[in-house]
């Protein structure tokens, strides 16, 4: 019934120069992504990378054990020195993000060109 | 829609995750009837999608063989959806997630369903089987609330 999870990997260049590494994410963010979602984090090299910027443009639904997910890995990056940042999230998961606390450790914008403007 | 007799729609999904989604339809699609704003739908898809998950999870612990019963009231002002499982139920609810402690390892980073519950809809209730089966959880999400 969910649609699966798919991610992969862009990397950018900020307007300011900033290398970004963008996780963009496609499907549903369920219990069931956590392969998707952790496992192409977890692959990208910690020692270069930096910045990342997640993609929910593409993704529809997601639900507390994709939230989940999404804190387990800002949990991972912020041991790491990194800095996460994500756009393309409706208005609703936007709310829902805020409301359990995301925005204070993810930054949110509504395109990835006011994202990257930001960086 | 002048010619609809019955006000109560009702689902029964497996316990299987994923099925949420088919509660989440039926609600969006009685509550987009009802003439609920498109935020509002979308607050009542993740509070009903939530409460299934807790139920095919927690209520009736990823068993196939149980069932998960979802009944949506439809009434003048209001939409009411009952999600029912076969364990029973919350003696007590959890503390609101707590996102410092989470990040700092002190709180896992799940447990977030039924603070979204509470916090998307009207009213939310868990209430115990008698017998200890047949628990639900009760949402009211009313048409008429204001945009926060």
């Amino acid at each position: 019934m969910q649609s699966e999870t798919k991610a992969h990997v862009d990397q950018l260049t900020s307007p300011a120069g900033h290398p970004v590494t963008v996780l963009r994410f496609e499907g549903d963010i369920a219990s069931t992504s956590k392969d998707a979602v952790l496992g192409a984090y977890q692959a990208l090299p910690k020692a270069t990378v930096k910045i990342v910027l997640l993609d929910f443009t593409k993704v529809d639904y997601i639900n507390s054990s994709g939230i989940a997910l999404v804190i387990q890995m800002l949990i991972e990056a912020s041991n790491s020195a990194q800095k996460v940042y994500a756009f393309g999230l409706s208005a609703h998961f936007t709310k829902v993000f805020t409301m359990v606390g995301i925005t204070k450790y993810a930054g949110l914008f509504p395109t990835q060109t006011e994202a990257l403007a930001a960086l | 829609m002048s010619q609809v007799k019955s006000t109560s729609v009702e689902v029964r999904l497996p316990s299987r995750l994923g099925y949420e989604k088919v509660a989440m339809s039926t609600a969006a699609a009685v509550a987009k009837l009802m003439g609920f704003r498109e935020d509002r739908v979308e607050d009542l898809k993740t509070a009903v999608a939530e409460a299934c998950i807790n139920a095919i999870e927690h209520g009736n612990r990823l068993n196939e063989g149980l069932s998960v019963g979802v009944v949506l009231s439809a009434g003048k002002d209001s939409l009411e959806v009952k999600v029912i499982d076969d364990g029973k139920g919350m003696k007590t609810l959890p503390p609101k997630p707590d996102m410092d402690r989470k990040m700092h390892g002190e709180e896992d980073a799940r447990g977030m369903g039924m603070f979204l519950i509470q916090a998307l809809v009207d009213e939310a209730e868990w209430v115990a089987g008698a017998n200890g089966k047949s628990s639900y959880v009760r949402l009211v999400i009313r048409l008429d609330k204001e945009a926060e």
